[in-house]
């Protein structure tokens, strides 16, 4: 009993110790590399893992990462499940209008298609094009005209290309390059799209004390020019 | 994990495939297919007892506890278990902290519901935001085991319904002629032959379940569908240390091997079970035993 009494105890001290320091849970998808994927080991990595990490230092608070269904990922959210979205969500006005955004931490990024090699030639206007389900890609692709096929999943929509589902992918050229690098089948085409205002960390909209320590962390991360290096390690885009 | 696996590029073969399987990450998947067993031990008992419940009340003759049992029944059924999970979860998670709030924080004088926001005080968030990350993983697991218990309980407490008006109602009436109460009649005449007509259908919703645990990822809670499209799907060098091209189709003939061996020897155990409820019952099946022996 006297055990269980001091267990007690110990564990309520704890509680208010961690009551303390404020913890962030910071939501992510887990499967966009370089932006987040899951490693080896099962834990989340990539550029906004370890840009979350030195911006939660800077801003003096803990930080958890969790990772959820992009499909979901705004309505959890919302609802207080977690507390910020680092999944290499683009900043738009759709997005604004549901929630809050701190300042970019990369610049616009180009969108690029990629095609199996040897059909480098389609006339993207008629092709059937895959982009993520609720990107702006898929956005963009529905406006153009082009025939949309979407997929809950990254990799799913390159999956598409390479089974002849889909002409082309639409993503963002950072998730792009790797996959054609690394492989003779795809290839990317040499034509660009420049849609979103670069990636921010999505925040509740109520949440203003964060998002003020969070874009005065990234601010300071622009200043120093150590967010700069984080983009050219993770091959992210241009730098600022 | 193993001493050879240090270098995954200059191994192959055998050597590399038990290092590959061996990562934390596919140790993330054997974990998850225990998740996805323990969900379904506690939800199966759980959604049974919900469906007692429901039916009970269905058939009860007062009338607004019979509402009340018929409206859960129709209104669950009719819903989209996919709408149903995306909306309900997050809903009754709301609930419970909305309650919590007006327990906790009676002096908070912010609004709740701030545009899209859901917003209430720190103490009364569930679980706390401070809590270790397995608390809020057995948090959302809980609320999983709870979605899934109202779902599938009413769907079975239709089908308990249904097998409880199955029973030839010359049996009540005898009872009821021995002078048994309402209530005698109803547990020691009728609980115990309506299993055996329930059973078809439980056996139903049981597999169906099975198949249902992938919703479990809409929940937060990683399951094995999740995993194996994670783990299947190509894999570049660069970001990691066993890079492959698309493997789904491998993983998710794994999965399928699962499902059908889990639903194989569910259909034996369900088998057995039928046959030990049929014993002595005024059914066909029933008969045939008594016949046989």
């Amino acid at each position: 009993m006297k055990s269980i009494l001091l267990g007690t105890a110990a564990l309520a001290m704890t509680a208010s110790m961690a009551l303390a320091q404020d913890v962030v849970r910071m939501g992510t998808e887990g499967a966009y590399p370089p932006y987040n994927f899951i490693n080896d080991k099962g834990e989340v990595d990539g550029f906004e893992r370890e840009l979350g990490d030195e911006l939660c230092k800077r801003a003096e608070v803990t930080c958890e990462w969790v990772t959820n269904d992009w499909d979901s990922i705004i309505p959890n959210l919302v609802s207080g499940n977690y507390d910020t979205i680092m999944a290499g969500m683009s900043i738009t006005p759709d997005r604004e209008a549901v929630i809050g955004f701190t300042q970019n931490y990369t610049q616009p990024d180009p969108s690029a298609y990629l095609a199996l090699a040897g059909n480098e030639d389609i006339d993207l206007s008629a092709a059937v094009i895959a982009a993520q389900t609720g990107t702006i890609q898929a956005a963009f692709v529905a406006e153009m005209g082009a025939t949309l096929v979407e997929y809950a999943t990254p990799d799913e929509t390159v999956a598409a290309v390479r089974n002849g589902e889909a002409d082309a992918v639409l993503a963002d050229k950072s998730y792009l390059v790797p996959v054609a690098d690394e492989s003779d089948d795809v290839v990317l085409l040499d034509k660009d799209e420049l849609i979103g205002g670069g990636v921010g960390m999505g925040l509740r909209q109520s949440d203003t004390e964060l998002k003020e320590k969070f874009d005065a962390a990234i601010q300071s991360m622009k200043d120093d020019g150590s967010l700069n290096a984080l983009l050219a390690k993770w091959e992210i885009g241009a730098a600022f | 994990m193993f001493s050879w696996c240090t270098d995954p590029n200059a191994i192959d073969g055998l050597a590399w495939l038990s290092c590959y399987l061996t990562t934390g990450k596919h140790l993330s998947i054997y974990v998850s297919v225990g998740t996805v067993l323990l969900l379904l031990a506690i939800t199966a008992p759980v959604a049974l007892a919900f469906g007692f419940g429901g039916a009970m009340a269905a058939r009860s003759h007062f009338p607004p506890l019979s509402w009340l049992g018929k409206a859960y029944i129709a209104i669950v059924r009719g819903v989209p278990d996919i709408a149903f999970f995306l909306f309900f979860v997050i809903a009754l998670d709301q609930f419970f902290e909305w309650m919590r709030h007006q327990v906790k924080c009676p002096d908070w004088d912010q609004p709740i519901r701030q545009g899209n926001d859901f917003v209430v005080c720190p103490e009364a968030k569930l679980p706390l935001s401070t809590a270790a990350q397995w608390v809020h993983e057995t948090y959302g697991f809980s609320l999983a085991v709870l979605t899934f218990s109202i779902v599938f309980g009413a769907f079975a407490a239709n089908v308990l319904f249904g097998a409880m008006r199955a029973v030839p109602h010359a049996q009540l009436e005898t009872a009821e002629a021995y002078g048994m109460t309402r209530r005698q009649t109803f547990w020691r005449i009728l609980v115990p032959q309506m299993w055996v007509y329930a059973l078809p259908g439980l056996s139903n919703l049981w597999m169906v379940l099975i198949k249902a645990t992938p919703l479990l990822f809409l929940l937060g809670v990683e399951d094995i569908v999740y995993w194996a499209r994670e783990l299947g799907g190509s894999k570049t060098a660069k970001f990691t240390d066993y890079p492959h091209p698309d493997w789904r189709v491998w993983y998710f003939l794994a999965l399928l091997v699962f499902y059908l061996a889990f639903t194989r020897v569910s259909e034996i155990v369900l088998d057995r079970i039928m046959r030990r409820l049929t014993h002595g019952q005024a059914t066909m099946g029933g008969e045939a035993q008594r016949k046989a022996s």
